[in-house]
């Protein structure tokens, strides 16, 4: 079998090509020398400069990493919640109800969802703001996290469960020692996956917010209409870069992990 | 099939003793899900130190019947009590009674030893204790060396014997072993079932095994339960169960058996006399059933009671038939013959290979009596 036809190269190729060109591009902008973004002038770090001079920029990336992280915390507490009940609960009135309404919020148009968020949040005459934009970041990313949690749940051994209460564990506890650490990647997962949507939101949060609550998205978009500032690609590259750490520190910690589990059976077949 | 009684039992039968309470009492329990009845009004005591067998084909309600003592089911009727108190409404958290699964169900990111000490440490025992017990739950296991390993960096044989370790930390009055032995290659498992004997005498405490394999029921067990469709059928010793079984399905359930359908023609003294159809067969047999005359029965008799010969029988009181031999199973000690009768049906005899030479040995084709005491077999009325 050859493993590099022309084909596959070629493909392969093209389809990094598309996908990572347009980011090459914002990246090398991001260090032009002149405020035209259209002419290179240059390489310079002055734009670099100016985002951590504009204090509404920063406060929006403030916003953005608050709301990431509390809503996608409870989120994934509720959605785990909701994915236990579903896999657990067994037959119940109205569970194909139930069901259905855990997923449709992931096929729902996300200007609906904003829609609906608002006019409920002007209804009990909630004060639109940070508060808001989490709540209805937690409502959209919570179905996402039971997605993920609950295929985990699907091949999980209830026998493992019951050995546990038998050995004399009450079910709380059981919860915690027996099925959060073995459903714990996916969790984590969810975990992660809520708290990116979160991040790169604009639609929802835009529904949601009010005076004084802006999140990055909705930031460099008002700013974008307004005309390209090079500051925008110098922000768009930060955040690449940190999102690119993040994931290269992740899978750097997974693979430790591995390796040193796979050093412990090496040496516990030694031993045996 | 004899050899499967195993050694000389203790002597040990609680069952026969008016005054014995038994440790575990299960009262006209029922357990239906649905409109499906699993279990169907089983009352049945279980001794302290007993080893207790449930056996039965897949489905009949056996590991039903166990996960209601765990408390992992709750009986839709009936009660269960355990050293004279009744379970309901106990969880299964606050019953003195451990499992071993079918599964096995070890923690998987937990290595052996804590496995094994989990059920300790729920008992808050203190942390010096638990690693004595842990140690000597280990030896007694022969996985000291694997302490530290994971599940899956088990082999199959030593996964079992890790839950067996775990179900038996916590020194329980009662062990319940869901088809413990069922994941283990044949030879593997008639050691285990040793090995478990040994245990159960050596802990003094009461097993309640589960299994379909009615050789290793024979082999572990004080007494056995055969259940079908949630019904106990017979629960006695595996020699009375063997030689004495007090239904077709049980007979047939346990070894080898032939069974001939006819009619009681006379009972007196003890004498039942048959008329079979097919054989076409007069049959006398010596036994006390609770039968009529004219009323159906069944006589079932052992294979390896029945003796096969070129020559019809010259004394007279036994049961004789006579046919062609069309088929010889070969099964190591022993072979058996089909033999086609001429009046009907087959029968079977099975006859120890003793010697290699025998004189006029039997083969295909031959022609042949086959012949049985009245006390060689049973007669059955269900
Ligand atoms: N939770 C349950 N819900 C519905 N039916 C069940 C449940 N548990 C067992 N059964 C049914 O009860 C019967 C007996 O099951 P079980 O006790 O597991 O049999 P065994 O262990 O003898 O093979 C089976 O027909 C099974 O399908
Ligand atoms: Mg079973």
């Amino acid at each position: 079998m050859r493993r590099f036809s022309w084909f596959n190269v070629v493909s392969l190729t093209l389809g990094f090509a598309f996908l990572y060109i347009p980011i090459l591009i914002l990246v090398i902008y991001s260090f032009n020398a002149g405020r035209n973004v259209a002419v290179w002038q240059g390489w310079s770090v002055r734009w670099y400069v100016e985002v951590f001079d504009d204090q509404q920029l920063l406060d929006a990336a403030w916003v953005t990493l608050k709301v990431g992280l509390v809503s996608a915390s409870v989120a994934t507490v509720l959605g785990t919640m909701a994915a236990l009940a579903m896999a657990r609960l067994g037959r119940f009135p109205g569970r194909l109800l139930f069901s259905g309404m855990i997923y449709a919020p992931l096929v729902m148009p996300e200007v609906i969802t904003g829609l609906s968020l608002l006019l409920l949040f002007v209804a009990v005459d909630f004060d639109r703001g940070f508060w808001t934009i989490t709540l209805a970041h937690i409502t959209f990313t919570m179905c996402f996290v039971a997605v993920v949690v609950q295929s985990r749940l699907v091949g999980f051994d209830r026998s493992l469960e019951e050995a546990a209460m038998d050995l004399g564990c009450r079910p709380t506890a059981t919860f915690f020692r027996i099925t959060l650490p073995i459903i714990w990647p996916a969790v984590v997962s969810g975990w992660m996956l809520a708290f990116t949507l979160s991040l790169d939101d604009l639609v929802i949060a835009s529904f949601a917010t009010g005076p004084g609550a802006t999140t990055l998205p909705m930031k460099i978009y008002s700013d974008v209409r307004l005309g390209v500032k090079p500051e925008i690609n110098a922000v768009c590259t930060l955040v690449i870069a940190i999102i690119s750490i993040a994931v290269i520190v992740a899978s750097i910690l997974t693979k430790r992990q591995e390796v040193e589990r796979e050093k412990a059976e090496r040496a516990a077949f030694a031993g045996g | 099939m004899a050899k499967t009684l195993g050694p000389v039992r203790r002597k040990f039968s609680p069952w026969n003793d008016p005054t014995a309470k038994p440790l575990i009492e299960f009262r006209n329990v029922v357990k239906r899900f649905g409109d499906f009845t699993a279990v169907d009004d089983v009352s049945l005591g279980i001794y302290e130190r007993e080893f207790f067998a449930l056996l039965g084909p897949s489905g009949c309600g056996k590991t039903t019947l166990m996960r209601m003592l765990a408390g992992f089911e709750h009986p839709s009727e009936g009660e269960i009590r355990l050293a004279g108190a009744s379970l309901a409404g106990k969880q299964p958290y606050e019953r003195p009674v451990n499992m071993m699964f079918q599964s096995y169900a070890l923690f998987p990111h937990m290595s052996v030893e804590k496995n094994i000490a989990f059920g300790l440490v729920m008992d808050k025992m203190p942390k010096g204790e638990i690693e004595t017990r842990v140690q000597e739950m280990l030896k007694l296991v022969k996985l000291e060396k694997f302490a530290k390993r994971k599940p899956h960096q088990l082999s199959g044989g030593q996964r079992q014997r890790v839950a067996l370790a775990r179900s038996l930390a916590k020194r329980p009055k009662v062990l319940l072993l869901d088809e413990p032995l069922g994941a283990l290659d044949k030879k593997l498992r008639e050691e285990t079932q040793f090995e478990l004997m040994d245990l159960q005498q050596e802990l003094g405490m009461t097993f309640l095994i589960v299994t379909h394999d009615q050789e290793e029921a024979m082999t572990v067990a004080d007494r056995i339960a055969v259940m079908d469709h949630g019904k106990l059928i017979q629960v006695a010793g595996p020699s009375e169960i063997y030689e004495q079984p007090n239904s077709r399905y049980v007979a047939d359930f346990i070894g080898d058996i032939n069974i001939v359908e006819g009619r009681v023609t006379a009972i007196d003294g003890g004498l039942i006399r048959m008329e079979a159809a097919a054989p076409r067969v007069s049959i006398v047999m010596e036994d006390d059933a609770a039968t009529s005359v004219g009323a159906t029965a069944w006589m079932a008799v052992r294979p390896e009671k029945v003796r096969i010969s070129h020559d019809a029988p010259i004394e007279t009181g036994v049961n004789a038939v006579h046919g062609e031999v069309w088929d010889i199973g070969y099964i190591g000690d022993t072979s058996v013959y089909h033999v086609k009768l001429d009046d009907g049906g087959t029968f079977r005899a099975a006859v120890a290979n003793v010697s290699r030479t025998v004189e006029r040995p039997i083969g295909w084709d031959d022609r042949v009596w086959l012949t049985w005491s009245k006390t060689a077999g049973v007669v059955l009325t269900a």
